[in-house]
């Protein structure tokens, strides 16, 4: 007999129960504290901590805790507790200029003012298991020069602006709106794009991306210049009537040179795309750079070549992953009342084909 | 470093009442929210952009529905929550824990004893009356959109009351099926101007669109909010001479006994043998004890 799907409330009390019991693991191994997270999975947290758009170091850490190390589980706890706090206000733009520099670098001059750091970088490492780390407790030498630097590290792109050799930004509007208070709407102007993208899925910016460099909306990228650093936080306090400095955030900027033929009435000139991210995230601030320039194509007179990463309805919409994965994982909840009714239909329309089938057989 | 401390009592798991707002949302975001639900109303099968908020579930789990609730819920109003018709699947059961613990409201499982009933998939059986509210879950609320993917051309169409593309669709299948063949989430014309998908209802329950109660739309993930104001006309979409067809499964419901419900089929064994049973429960628990 039939027995209905009763007792889902006690399902979902036992199923919390052992997640809590899965996500702990084995209690004989020592359990993970917010702060070692925080210091020995930074990247992790600098990921969550963009794509939840939340920069609060110790909150990421204890979400990657709770979220048993699923990066999107994560940035899903980040954004909706992120959602309940108020927004009180808005800080002046940061001065990247201004960053106090970890990493910089530059792919189009060999050496310029501030020179080249290369900073705390994976790049030149041999991907060879370091068999060592596996044993614990070993002194880890300190490293020379490891202090950010001090020394004035201008634009790059200030140096070609200085020429006109790459086009002028136009000032923006005071302050741009906020996706997370206002619908996205189409035509999304850049800031939107901007903020679309720098909260947007890593892998996806980055298949986007990539996809620009393999020929679809090729726009030839040169990496001007791609730094990381702190930079200080300043807020206009209504009751002093000036700025203070609030604190610091660690960002990662990516400034792209890209190739642009001129038109008839301007002579060529190079182009931008820009890249602000969160905390150590270069992966991610340089392929946003590259989406950034591909969905400029409209506003650079550009041709639309019909390639995804010049779609902005396609690109921003399909860029966040917490709207991703919740609507993707959807499907897994039940749909059994959709589901008899396509079962009803398919019946019916095989019937009367067989029908019509014998009934030919027959003639 | 470490301070969580002042912001501890606001976070998920151990949260309770007091911790938060009534029914979870700021005053700020509810009034964004009436403000769309209100210009809703105003244009029958409009969608209206709102600034949808994450929610503390998943997008495609009923987050537009359950901004809509919080939105709609005052202190004395009595919840019902269903999903694909019945009170008792997992994620109605998780949407009403919700908003027992966020708003403490009262809920109920019978249809009329609800002020609000929020919906994922289906009308409820018992017919509604004035001054209930039934809220939807809706996935993808751009009716035209499995047509035309783009939003800004869709909203152009829309603008312009250009559905010929919609028709053309349905002629199609037609000529390729013999009949329509949209089974669930089927278009229809709302007051005579903007076509609107119905959220996935099987079309069993279009003509239970035209209602006494106040019928109103979220989609939390493409953040938008369309409403049908009570007793406003709601016609699916066909032809003269294929007119709009509400079939369901040609079986009595195996519990109750009702010929005139939606049924769920229940696959009993492994050797073909099924039973249909009422997609709403509680009519056909409300059946039950009164044949009793």
């Amino acid at each position: 007999m039939y027995v209905a799907v009763k007792g889902g409330e006690r399902a979902i009390d036992n199923a919390h129960a052992w997640l809590a019991e899965e996500r702990r693991g084995d209690t004989e191994v020592a359990e993970l504290s917010i702060a070692q997270i925080r210091e020995q999975l930074a990247l992790a947290v600098n990921r969550v901590m963009a794509e939840g758009s939340l920069y609060d170091p110790d909150l990421a850490a204890l979400a990657i805790k709770q979220a048993r190390g699923d990066l999107i589980e994560a940035v899903f706890l980040i954004r909706a507790y992120r959602t309940t706090l108020p927004r009180f206000g808005a800080s002046h733009p940061v001065d990247t200029g201004a960053m106090s520099c970890d990493r910089r670098i530059s792919a189009t001059f060999k050496d310029l003012p501030g020179g080249q750091v290369l900073g705390p970088t994976f790049d030149y490492t041999h991907r060879l298991l370091d068999f060592a780390l596996a044993a614990e407790g070993l002194d880890v030498p300190e490293a020379e020069g490891g202090a950010p630097s001090d020394t004035q590290m201008p634009h790059v792109t200030g140096f070609l602006a200085r020429e006109d050799l790459i086009q002028p930004e136009p000032e923006g509007a005071d302050t741009p709106r906020d996706l997370t208070r206002e619908p996205l709407d189409f035509p999304a102007d850049r800031p939107l794009r901007l903020q679309a993208l720098t909260r947007g899925d890593e892998g996806f910016i980055l298949s986007m991306a990539y996809s620009t460099q393999r020929g679809y909306g090729r726009n030839h990228p040169f990496v001007g210049e791609l730094r990381i650093g702190t930079v200080t936080v300043e807020m206009d306090i209504p009751e002093l009537g000036f700025a203070i400095e609030i604190g610091e955030v660690v960002l990662t900027e990516c400034e792209t040179v890209n190739q642009f033929t001129g038109s008839k009435t301007e002579p060529p000139q190079f182009t931008r795309g820009y890249g602000l991210v969160f905390g150590q995230t270069e992966r991610k601030a340089i392929s946003m750079a590259l989406v950034d320039r591909a969905l400029r194509w409209e506003e650079l007179g550009e041709d639309n070549v019909g390639a995804p990463a010049q779609d902005a309805e396609f690109v921003l919409y399909h860029a966040d992953n917490v709207q991703a994965t919740g609507f993707l994982e959807h499907i897994k909840l039940p749909h059994y009342v959709d589901f008899q009714s396509e079962l009803e239909l398919i019946r019916r329309i095989r019937a009367e084909a067989m029908a019509g089938q014998a009934q030919e057989a027959a003639e | 470093m470490w301070n969580l401390a002042p912001r501890r009592r606001n976070r998920g798991n151990d949260m309770t009442a007091s911790d938060y707002n009534f029914a979870y949302l700021d005053e700020q975001t509810k009034r964004m929210i009436r403000r769309a639900i209100l210009k809703g109303v105003a244009i029958p099968g409009y969608q209206v952009p709102f600034a949808s908020r994450e929610m503390p579930m998943p997008y495609g789990w009923g987050t537009g529905g359950v901004q809509v609730s919080a939105a709609c819920l005052t202190p004395e109003d009595t919840l019902k929550v269903i999903d694909q018709g019945a009170d008792d699947t997992t994620n109605a059961v998780s949407i009403r824990k919700f908003f027992e613990k966020t708003a403490g409201v009262a809920v109920t499982e019978k249809t009329a004893e609800a002020t609000i009933i929020q919906t994922r998939h289906r009308i409820p059986e018992t017919s509604l009356t004035e001054g209930q509210i039934l809220v939807y879950q809706v996935p993808i609320p751009e009716p035209l959109r499995f047509l035309e993917p783009s939003e800004v051309e869709t909203r152009k169409m829309h603008a312009l009351q250009d559905y010929g593309l919609m028709h053309v669709k349905l002629y199609e299948d037609i000529s390729r099926h013999g009949e329509i063949a949209t089974a669930y989430a089927y278009p229809v014309k709302v007051e005579g101007r903007y076509v609107m998908d119905p959220s996935p209802i099987p079309k069993f329950d279009n003509p239970k669109l035209e209602s006494a109660a106040l019928q109103l739309f979220g989609a939390g993930r493409e953040q938008r909010i369309y409403a049908v104001p009570p007793h406003t006309k709601v016609v699916s979409l066909d032809f003269e001479d294929y007119p709009f067809d509400p079939s369901k499964a040609p079986h009595p419901c195996a519990l109750c006994g009702a010929e005139d419900t939606y049924l769920d089929e229940v696959i009993t064994d492994d050797q073909g043998g099924r039973m249909f049973v009422c997609s709403d429960t509680d009519y056909c628990a409300g059946r039950r004890e009164d044949a009793a």
